[in-house]
């Protein structure tokens, strides 16, 4: 369905010019189609990495200006002014997104503001770039000897660009590094704990948002043949995020949507509200600024989410069945040690939430770490998985140090988690938050997946991520969107994520919590079958009929010190154990 | 370059800088209570500074009756709201009563008073009740709906809301540009500097200012719920402290710091409707250096802007602007080692 419309439309495309459209409409589709490049960058940097940039049309001025500069001075030819501009764009983006991005989402949104500002009055100032009359005379392009010098002939060169760029992005979008992408968006401790260098993510964003801006500006120097600064300030900075926020930051084709209504809607405000007030000024930005308060507070989701709503997404293909099994890491012998805690202790200011804390996970183990709540017991997981550093002892995998590792790099050396609350993407499949564990066993960049050169790798990862989902008893619901899951299901896909990494330790905050007593019985026997295969368990939980079934050892922690280790039995009898539950008789 | 004239361009840096540091602390007060990073607080600037002007030529200015259309919208809805909450039609036209009371009260004695040319300060006065009210205003219709959104969305809120401030404020002032008289013409001689008395006015109403919101926080009750609100929402929500309250009150004082600092700069430079954004974003980026957490950082950021924007504008006059909004660059980059730094401690 969606498909058979995508083709109506490209159908359209190809021969609008062609018919006796009035000049005036294929010069309003031009301007749409140059837009919608700009839009698309912002769905990708919004939409999906949650960042945000007012700074795009500067983007697109870089790649102007770099056109119409080097073919009026140096002659340079259009088809290689292109790269040029995409090379300079890729200068100030990367140095930019490098700046601000290690700091809270809203520093790169304020930085690009000023670099609009800046580079507006830096056009506006500089001799050589014709002050702001701008360049004049730019030459139009010519595509293998012929002249795009019409708006009609143009036409087909854009929206051959804008449509492949469309397609690119939503390659990109279903790939792995779309996956890693969306992670990002609502807080990076999932993302890194699946090994994610969420920092490289979201500079990559930028970029490419960057760079589809300055394609835009190449071919707006070539349609205008002239450039001047004012298209390119803050003010067509705001109204590339209103075109992408309209249309439906999270959608692709919202993008074309939302800089189509704009523009026309732009046209006209330009023609009517001037003859209401009197005198010509840009009055239609208090339409634009109303609007896209009222799109936010009422439809946050932009016009394409209707649209989605009436032609939902069709269902996945399985092209995967036959794909190769992907490598597995070596598994420890049985009973070596593989986590060392000794000493463990975190501070938060004068509270000692992890009081030197020491404990040992052996291959083919499963260690629960039980205790009353507040007793420390995730915080002793984030320090395990390098959400938090330690303030002081040491964490040992396999003998190798691992305390001072970002959480990416503790991923890498097969560890493996699940959340205490549900860390997920609401809006992906549960296959598709699933592969998102298998993130390290693949290498499909960002250049692979546009080209979808990434395919194989690609099914054998989503090949996995459905294995894993069987292993746990959701194969059948692998389809639906994580966001429809109830609790109890949400938990198993996490853990099914956490296996898609292929781990040699696996941590569990609170599994079996929102469970029903049959699956929580399901999910003992899935546990049980991993400390079989060599995997090393643990295992945070209160559920005590679960935990003392399961495991081989306990620890206790409370007031963030051990309390005591040992069998299942032995704590059991304990009365320090019960005193910590239940307290004591004074 | 010689001492006088270094000492000259010193001076102007820090008056304008001033300037910065008023706004610089409304835009970091702001973000701390709402989370809101309130671009449009220099749009206040220009309406502080242009209805002043037009009061002087005895019009009403069209920001009153922007204050009476928000005004009833946002009695509207609340009615709307209450009805719909079930409470009895009494209770919500007087609700509805007292959220109008102000708005139409300031209307009036404007429409009155306008043709009379009232003296400068008497005008003032009114300038500032017109436009400190418009700031409780913003934050109900704008931004009230989404308080619970993000600090992306947040942010794309007030650039809609700068866009519409600044697309009205043309509609109101015009494209012309104005320049206040000052509100005092006296000029002192020390060695090679001429001290405007105007600039005197500058450095003392802010030095004031700064105190009088110290004071405000740490010694009223009211200043403390704000306090409260910025270190934890829901804390301060179930301690009785109303969040939206607070965002109105924290909004209403940007308000009032932006309309005074448009009275303040109105005698030094001639303000256009598009004015105060360019002003705003200077104070701004005098907030970034506090990392829009820090009172005394964005404000000593502030003057350093000032005093930054006054040298580049001796040596490269053309290139004033950019040598400003580049020095977000290097601050930027010195935060997010600071950053770095900072969750390691944690």
């Amino acid at each position: 369905m969606r498909r058979r419309f995508l083709l109506a439309f490209v159908a359209l495309l190809a021969v609008l010019p062609l018919l006796p459209v009035p000049e005036f409409w294929i010069t309003q589709a031009n301007y749409i189609g140059l837009y919608t490049l700009v839009a698309l960058g912002l769905v990708l940097l919004t939409g999906v990495a949650g960042l945000t940039s007012f700074g795009q049309a500067a983007f697109v001025g870089l790649g102007a200006y770099s056109a119409a500069y080097l073919t009026l001075t140096h002659g340079v030819s259009p088809w290689l002014t292109v790269w040029i501009g995409l090379a300079f764009t890729f200068g100030a983006a990367l140095l930019l997104g490098w700046v601000t991005l290690r700091m809270s989402g809203h520093f790169l949104p304020l930085a690009t503001i000023a670099w609009g500002l800046s580079l507006y009055y830096l056009l506006g100032n500089l001799d050589f770039l014709g002050k702001y009359d701008g360049l004049l005379g730019v030459p139009a392009l010519s595509f293998f000897g012929m002249p795009l010098n019409t708006g009609r002939s143009f036409f087909w060169l854009l929206w051959v660009i804008v449509v492949l760029a469309a397609l690119a992005v939503i390659a990109l979008l279903d790939s792995r590094t779309g996956r890693a992408m969306r992670a990002v968006k609502g807080g990076t401790t999932m993302a890194e704990a699946m090994g994610v260098d969420t920092f490289r993510i979201k500079v990559t964003a930028f970029v490419l948002a960057a760079l589809l801006a300055s394609v835009s500006g190449w071919l707006f120097a070539h349609f205008q043949r002239t450039v001047n600064p004012s298209p390119f300030g803050l003010k067509m900075g705001i109204e590339y995020l209103f075109m992408a926020v309209v249309g439906g930051v999270g959608h692709v084709w919202g993008a074309l949507v939302g800089a189509g209504v704009v523009k026309i809607m732009e046209d006209q405000l330009q023609h009517w509200l001037p003859l209401l007030m009197g005198t010509s000024g840009n009055y239609e930005i208090i339409v634009f600024g109303v609007l896209l308060i009222l799109v936010l507070q009422y439809a946050r989701d932009g016009i394409w989410a209707f649209v989605e709503a009436r032609f939902p997404k069709p269902q996945r293909v399985r092209d995967w069945a036959d794909a190769p099994a992907l490598p597995e890491r070596p598994k420890p012998p049985h009973g070596e040690l593989v986590l060392d805690v000794q000493a463990a202790r975190k501070q938060f200011g004068g509270l000692v939430a992890v009081n030197d804390v020491s404990f040992q996970v052996r291959a083919g183990e499963i260690l629960g770490l039980i205790g009353p709540n507040g007793a420390g017991k995730s915080t002793t997981f984030n320090l395990v998985t390098g959400v938090l550093p330690v303030s002081g002892g040491q964490v040992l995998l396999r003998g190798e140090p691992i305390h001072s590792l970002p959480s990416r790099e503790i991923a890498r050396r097969g560890v493996s988690r699940t959340f205490q609350h549900v860390k997920m993407i609401a809006n992906m499949t549960v296959l598709e938050n699933v592969a998102l564990g298998a993130h390290l066993r693949g290498r499909g960049g960002v250049g692979a997946s546009m080209l979808r050169l990434d395919r194989a790798e690609e099914r054998r990862l989503l090949r996995e991520a459905e294995r894993q989902l069987a292993r746990i008893g959701m194969a059948d619901r692998m389809h639906e969107l994580a966001g429809n899951l109830a609790l109890g299901p949400q938990r198993l896909m996490e853990i099914a994520r956490a296996l898609c990494a292929d781990p040699s330790l696996l941590l569990l905050d609170e599994p079996a919590a929102g469970l029903r007593l049959k699956e929580k019985q399901a999910l003992a026997d899935v546990l049980r079958q991993l400390r079989g295969e060599g995997l090393s368990i643990l295992l945070v939980e209160h559920d005590m009929d679960l935990v003392m079934g399961l495991v081989d050892r306990i620890v206790v922690m409370e007031f963030g010190t051990k309390l005591i280790e040992g069998t299942p039995e032995e704590v059991q009898a304990s009365p320090a154990v019960r005193a910590a539950y239940l307290g004591t008789e004074h | 370059m010689d001492f006088s004239i270094a000492s000259i361009l010193m001076l102007d840096g820090i008056t304008n800088g001033a300037i910065y540091a008023l706004l610089a602390l409304a835009t970091v007060l702001v973000f701390a209570v709402t989370r809101v990073i309130f671009i449009p607080q220099g749009e206040f600037v220009a309406y502080g500074a242009l209805t002043l002007a037009l009061l002087q030529l005895g019009q009403v200015p069209g920001t009153v009756w922007l204050l009476l259309a928000m005004a009833l919208l946002a009695g509207a809805l609340d009615a709307v709201a209450g009805l719909r909450r079930g409470l009895p039609a009494g209770a919500v036209a007087l609700g509805a009563a007292r959220s109008l009371a102000v708005p139409v009260a300031v209307t009036a004695i404007t429409v009155w008073a306008a043709p009379l040319k009232l003296p400068l300060m008497l005008q003032s006065l009114l300038t500032l009740a017109i436009v400190t009210p418009l700031g409780p205003l913003v934050y109900r219709l704008a931004y009230e709906k989404l308080a619970d959104a993000t600090v992306l969305v947040l942010l794309i809120v007030s650039v809609g809301t700068h866009f519409a401030l600044t697309g009205l404020g043309l509609v109101f002032f015009g494209a012309e540009g104005f320049r206040n008289p000052s509100f005092w013409d006296e000029r002192f001689t020390l060695g090679p500097v001429t001290l405007a008395g105007q600039a005197l006015i500058i450095f003392m109403v802010s030095l004031a200012l700064i105190i009088g919101l110290f004071l405000f926080f740490e010694r009223t009750l009211r200043g403390k719920a704000l306090r409260a609100t910025a270190v934890n929402r829901l804390g301060a929500r179930l301690m009785g402290i109303s969040t939206s309250g607070a965002g109105q009150l924290s909004f209403g004082l940007a308000a009032f710091i932006g309309a005074l600092s448009g009275l303040l700069i109105g005698p030094t430079t001639t303000i256009f409707y598009d004015s105060g954004f360019l002003i705003g974003l200077k104070g701004f980026i005098g907030a970034i250096f506090g990392a829009l957490a820090s009172y005394p950082a964005a404000a000593l950021g502030a003057v350093f802007v000032g005093l930054i924007e006054a040298f580049g504008s001796f040596w490269a006059s053309a290139f004033k602007e950019v040598i400003v909004f580049t020095l977000i660059l290097p601050v930027l980059l010195w935060r997010s080692f600071q950053a770095g730094h900072h969750d390691e401690e944690e």
